[in-house]
């Protein structure tokens, strides 16, 4: 006999101790389980064995055959894994504090405001209208009902154009060709920039945005319009809003008022912002004047409507918490670009 | 305007109810109240009392030492008025007793100890500053304590003049009773009036020409023997408390009636007027008012005149060459009611607002003369008996305002509130306002009451606010609407500025900003680039400011000049109006125009392709159609004649792109690479969204086919590529850029991408139009390069 399946077990580690790359391994398995392998050869020998001791010698050199397999696949994925840590090990910790190469654009605040507005409205069935800056005198004033020597119209509150055109100095403007372009019934919102020719400091600018809304169909009412405000106001500040009515004087509603909502700050209690009246006086609403339905083509017998002013800007200011109206056209990057969404 | 309380009550008992809690409904149901008072609080234990001898102070000229007659007792002080008087009747405060911001204690005066204090005006708090003690009446009773006597103690509140502009009534205390009287649901009291009839047989005051367009109503009358020169004390109080001094008694009872009334009258010195007339003057001219001020009048400007020479602004102010002085004792009294437009554009012409102005701006009711006549004679009559009328109430009444009546139901009234409001409340309400108030089964007639038919309540929608007001909107019930629902679809120019600005800010990192719609000539002038020829504004405070831009680079490149240093590469971008020009009928081309200006350190080839990668981009994502870019002459001074295009959609021009003109890239920022693009978004609202035609993908195999072509320098990709295009074989799936390589000539790879839907193609099988093709492109001296 040549060898024994103990001597050649102990061939077998001692290769496997020497071997320790990945051909080194194949070469083993060869070796050792290839069909002419020194294991497998144990198999021939099956001839030279005692006829009752054959099993018992052939589920031995199997045994043998296993145990050789799963030694070298041990070593192999030892081999592996100590690879793979090396190579873990040696791959780069990226600088996640390195700053960022790409460029990151913002909205300019007023276009977040409106949008968020918009999205209030459009989910309640407005229409979101859009409309010139530059206007006539009929639209801004005389479709109104504001009459031709009204205040309002004064050379220091209007800018005048030379074309004989104005800068619309409020959303209204666009009631009339809002009415005329869809009829009643109506729903719709209409955000736009506005202009006053007055002297620019923190709190005032000489242009501005506001958003009015209408909505005309029958049997519109007061106790409509207040359900619709607080619940649009609600959405807007994103809390249960309380509001009030006063009368107020707009000669394109009638009647008119004046809409305060609690003062978030104090919560009503009264407080500088208030002025301690525990209200934020917000945006001036009120039935449409029969006599804008009327130029508007709307039937006055059929159809009443409540419209609504809100001051973009000042929204935004008030979300943001910008101190000066001036920074919002001021395109100063180093302040507008934080907003992003 | 500020209101006394003690004023109000005097026409409506508001015994038993809380002042405080009525001034709210007033801000809940008229108009809004900024501030209340309380008055007088402070005052406490100061009481009448006589000067009965006046020695002189040991150890100063000025002081002097007192000794005062308390009724049951007497005290002493030192006292440094100057009117101090033996006989003279003073408000005094002896020790303990309390005056505007102090207790009375003892003190020592230049070295005499005085235990109380004679007042003034100023310290009783009904004057700013006071010369010397308030004089009291000489029947005034000795040792009575001076609030029991007069009312110091009274509750005043602010209301909001910009929220009364609509209510001519309210500018008087009388019409604020009214309100209180609705809100309350207290009954009014009367006017006391003197009956001017009674004096209807006496001479009427000369009236001569009154303008017959500007002054509606005019009525004057005379007294004379007018002995007393000083209001009463509580006269002096109200007009103190509602913001007025107290003048003299004449000028007071002209104050005191248009407080209460909202009247404005005038006071003339009767010799000083002959025959009045209003009227304007041909030729303008310089007036001094009564403040003493020289104003230039000119022809628009209504005046009144006596004997032809002008006395009084209308309306406005009065002459200082007919006021009323410390020796008149006749007057005459103006009463008239003036054209409201008139008085506004005079009294901003000349630049006074007066308190008069200001109240005959409202549109007044011409009732209120013969009541502001009444309510003065009654007044000036009761304070100096002796006074006498000595003229008949002579008035030209030259404009009516027309009585309104409205008509309307109780569905009328629903369907504007949304609630149930009873007719008896109607009734109630609109009644105690002073509407005239007819109802049968629900069917109301109303007429409209003098003082609100002005131009304040016209039509029944103003008396569904007076209803509404009065009942309170804190009582309405709040109800969602029954409307039908309808989809929405939104405006096309909303969604492209929404995409737009998405597409800009998330995907290519720019700035969106606003600038103004006009330039500013001084930041144009820094950068080059002239001021455009445009409409502009009549009436900008800054000289500077008023070109309306034509283009929105004119506006963001000082934005982006001013942001240079922000970082090394960034752009900026604004959605806004421009305008271009006039249209036919005059009016302006206003569009809807994105701007995009971009200034990076990379090159400015990149900077500019990158830009139309950018626009190609969102134009494919917004409408499935690529743009093409044509090079174009610039227009605009910061185009750059070399690398200007045209941005075509569909065919049609939608906007511009450029690098910025050497010239004016200097003044932006010398290093860096410039490039703008303006887009019509009106224009490109009008291309619809093209249809998504799906192609089956071919099952087999294509061939690439690359040709390397070598052109003179000026050959672009568009015109080597552009015949295969022309000219396209069904089975030219594609061409792309492979290479390209600039020197002295311009050498460019195209990848030529065939596929049959039906068969795999062999070379041979495109060759031929590939020929073709080649052939065309030589004529043109593009030519392939030879190895």
């Amino acid at each position: 006999m040549a060898i024994t399946m103990e001597e050649l077990r102990q061939q077998f580690y001692e290769h496997l101790q020497q071997a320790n790359a990945a051909e080194a391994f194949e070469e083993l398995r060869v070796r050792y389980l290839g069909k002419k392998g020194e294991v497998t050869g144990l198999l021939k020998n099956m001839g030279a064995i005692a006829p009752d001791m054959r099993k018992e010698y052939g589920a031995k050199v199997n045994a043998l055959k296993e145990e050789v397999e799963s030694s070298i696949r041990k070593r192999i994925e030892e081999a592996h894994a100590r690879e793979l840590e090396l190579k873990i090990a040696a791959t780069e910790r990226y600088d996640l504090s390195l700053p960022s190469s790409l460029n990151e654009g913002s909205y300019h605040p007023i276009t977040l405001v409106q949008r968020e507005v918009e999205q209030i409205f459009a989910s309640m069935g407005f229409t979101i209208e859009d409309y010139d800056e530059i206007v006539d005198d009929y639209h801004c004033f005389e479709a109104l009902n504001i009459p031709k020597h009204h205040p309002a119209r004064d050379m220091q509150d209007t800018y005048y154009l030379s074309n004989g055109q104005l800068l619309k100095t409020h959303t209204s403007a666009a009631q009339n060709a809002i009415m005329r372009k869809y009829g009643a019934p109506l729903r719709a919102i209409f955000p736009g920039r506005c202009f006053r020719n007055e002297s620019t400091d923190a709190c005032h600018e000489n242009t501005f945005f506001q958003m009015e809304g209408i909505m005309i169909d029958e049997n519109i009412s007061i106790s409509n319009l207040i359900y619709f405000m607080k619940t649009m106001l609600s959405e807007v500040f994103q809390r249960d809003v309380k509001v009030r009515l006063r009368p107020g004087f707009f000669p394109f509603v009638e009647p008119g008022f004046e809409l305060d909502i609690s003062c978030a700050i104090c919560g009503g209690k009264g407080c500088p912002s208030c002025k301690n009246s525990g209200w934020l006086e917000l945006c001036p609403c009120g039935m449409i004047h029969p006599n804008v339905l009327k130029a508007g083509g709307i039937d006055t017998e059929k159809y009443t409507g409540f419209a609504f002013g809100l001051g973009l800007t000042r929204l935004a200011m008030m979300k943001y918490g910008i101190k000066d109206i001036r920074d919002l056209n001021s395109g100063n990057l180093k302040s507008l670009d934080q907003f992003v969404k | 305007m500020k209101v006394s309380m003690n004023w109000i009550s005097e026409y409506v008992d508001l015994s038993g109810l809380d002042l405080d809690d009525l001034i709210h409904r007033f801000t809940l149901s008229t108009a809004e109240v900024e501030d209340v008072y309380h008055l007088g609080t402070e005052i406490n234990g100061v009481v009448v009392a006589e000067i009965k001898t006046i020695d002189a102070h040991p150890n100063s000229q000025k002081l002097h030492l007192l000794e005062l007659d308390l009724g049951d007792h007497t005290d002493r002080c030192v006292c440094g008025a100057p009117n101090v008087r033996v006989g003279m009747r003073v408000p005094f405060a002896p020790f303990g007793a309390s005056v505007v911001g102090m207790t009375i204690g003892e003190a020592t005066i230049a070295g005499v100890v005085s235990r109380g204090m004679c007042c003034s005006a100023a310290e009783l708090g009904i004057a700013d500053s006071s010369s010397g003690l308030l004089e009291l009446p000489a029947d005034a009773p000795l040792g009575k304590p001076v609030k029991e006597l007069y009312a110091f103690e009274d509750t005043v509140f602010e209301v909001d003049n910009k929220s009364l502009t609509n209510r001519p009534d309210l500018w008087g205390h009388y019409g604020i009773a009214r309100e209180f009287s609705a809100i309350a649901k207290r009954p009014l009291r009367p006017l006391e009036l003197d009956d001017l009839n009674k004096y209807d047989a006496l001479d009427p005051v000369p009236l001569g020409a009154i303008d017959p367009e500007l002054c509606y109503r005019y009525s004057a009358i005379r007294a004379d023997h007018i002995q007393k020169k000083v209001s009463p004390i509580d006269m002096q109080i109200r007009l103190y408390y509602c913001g007025m001094r107290a003048i003299s008694l004449l000028a007071d009872l002209t104050n005191y009636v248009m407080l209460e009334l909202g009247q404005p009258t005038h006071a003339f010195d009767s010799r000083m007027v002959g025959t009045i007339g209003v009227q304007r003057f041909p030729e303008p001219f310089a007036f001094k008012t009564l403040d003493d001020v020289e104003r230039k009048i000119d022809p628009e400007t209504l005046m009144i005149t006596s004997d032809g020479k002008p006395v009084a602004v209308a309306g406005v102010m009065g002459g200082l060459n007919s006021e009323i002085v410390s020796d008149t004792d006749s007057v005459t009294l103006e009463c008239a009611t003036f054209s409201a437009v008139s008085v506004r554009k005079t009294s901003s012409r000349i630049g006074l607002r007066t308190d008069a102005s200001m109240r005959y701006e409202k549109t007044l009711d011409p009732e209120l003369c013969a009541l502001a006549a009444g309510r003065f004679l009654k007044l000036l009559l009761a304070i100096d008996p002796e006074a006498k009328v000595v003229s008949r109430y002579t008035d030209c009444w030259q404009y009516h305002y027309p009585e309104i009546e409205l008509h309307f139901d109780k569905a009328f009234v629903d369907r504007y509130t949304g609630i149930d409001i009873a007719d008896a409340q109607i009734n109630d309400t609109l009644t105690r306002l002073g509407f005239g108030v007819t109802e049968q089964n629900s069917v109301f007639d109303v007429k409209v009451p003098s003082w609100r038919a002005t131009k304040d309540v016209t039509i029944p929608a103003d008396v569904i606010e007076e209803i509404t007001r009065i009942y309170g909107y804190d009582n309405f019930k709040i109800e969602t609407t029954m409307s039908a629902l309808r989809p929405v679809q939104p405006l096309r120019v909303k969604a492209d500025e929404k995409a737009m600005k998405d597409a800009l800010v998330k995907t290519f990192g720019l700035h969106e900003v606003h600038t103004y719609l006009w330039c500013d000539a001084k930041k144009l002038k820094d950068l080059n680039i002239p001021l455009p020829e445009n409409v502009y504004l009549l009436n900008g405070m800054n000289p500077d400011a008023t070109v309306l831009r034509t283009a929105m680079m004119q506006t963001l490149l000082p934005v982006l000049k001013e942001n240079r240093f922000y970082a090394p590469a960034f752009g900026v971008f604004e959605i806004g109006r421009t305008v271009k020009g006039q249209r036919e009928d005059g009016t302006v081309n206003e569009r809807r125009t994105l701007g995009v200006a971009l200034l990076s350190h990379d090159r400015e080839r990149t900077v500019f392709l990158s830009a139309r990668d950018m626009i190609s981009s969102i134009l494919f994502d917004m409408r499935r159609i690529r743009p093409t870019f044509e090079r174009v002459a610039p227009i605009n001074a910061w185009e750059h004649p070399a690398n200007t295009a045209a941005i075509l959609l569909d065919g049609k021009t939608i906007g511009t792109m450029s690098t910025v003109h050497p010239e004016i890239a200097a003044e932006i920022d010398k290093k860096a690479a410039l490039v703008t693009l303006e887009l019509d978004m009106d224009a490109l609202a009008e291309i619809g969204e093209a249809d998504l035609k799906y192609r089956e993908a071919s099952r087999f195999p294509g061939i690439d086919i690359d040709l390397s072509f070598v052109v003179d320098k000026d050959v672009t990709y568009a015109d080597v590529t552009g015949p295969f295009f022309a000219d396209r074989d069904e089975t030219l799936q594609g061409i792309s850029l492979v290479d390209i390589y600039e020197a002295d000539v311009k050498s460019m790879t195209i990848r030529l991408s065939f596929v049959s839907p039906v068969k795999t193609l062999q070379k041979a099988e495109v060759q031929a139009y590939i020929d073709r093709i080649l052939a065309v492109l030589a004529e043109k001296n593009i030519r392939l390069r030879t190895v």
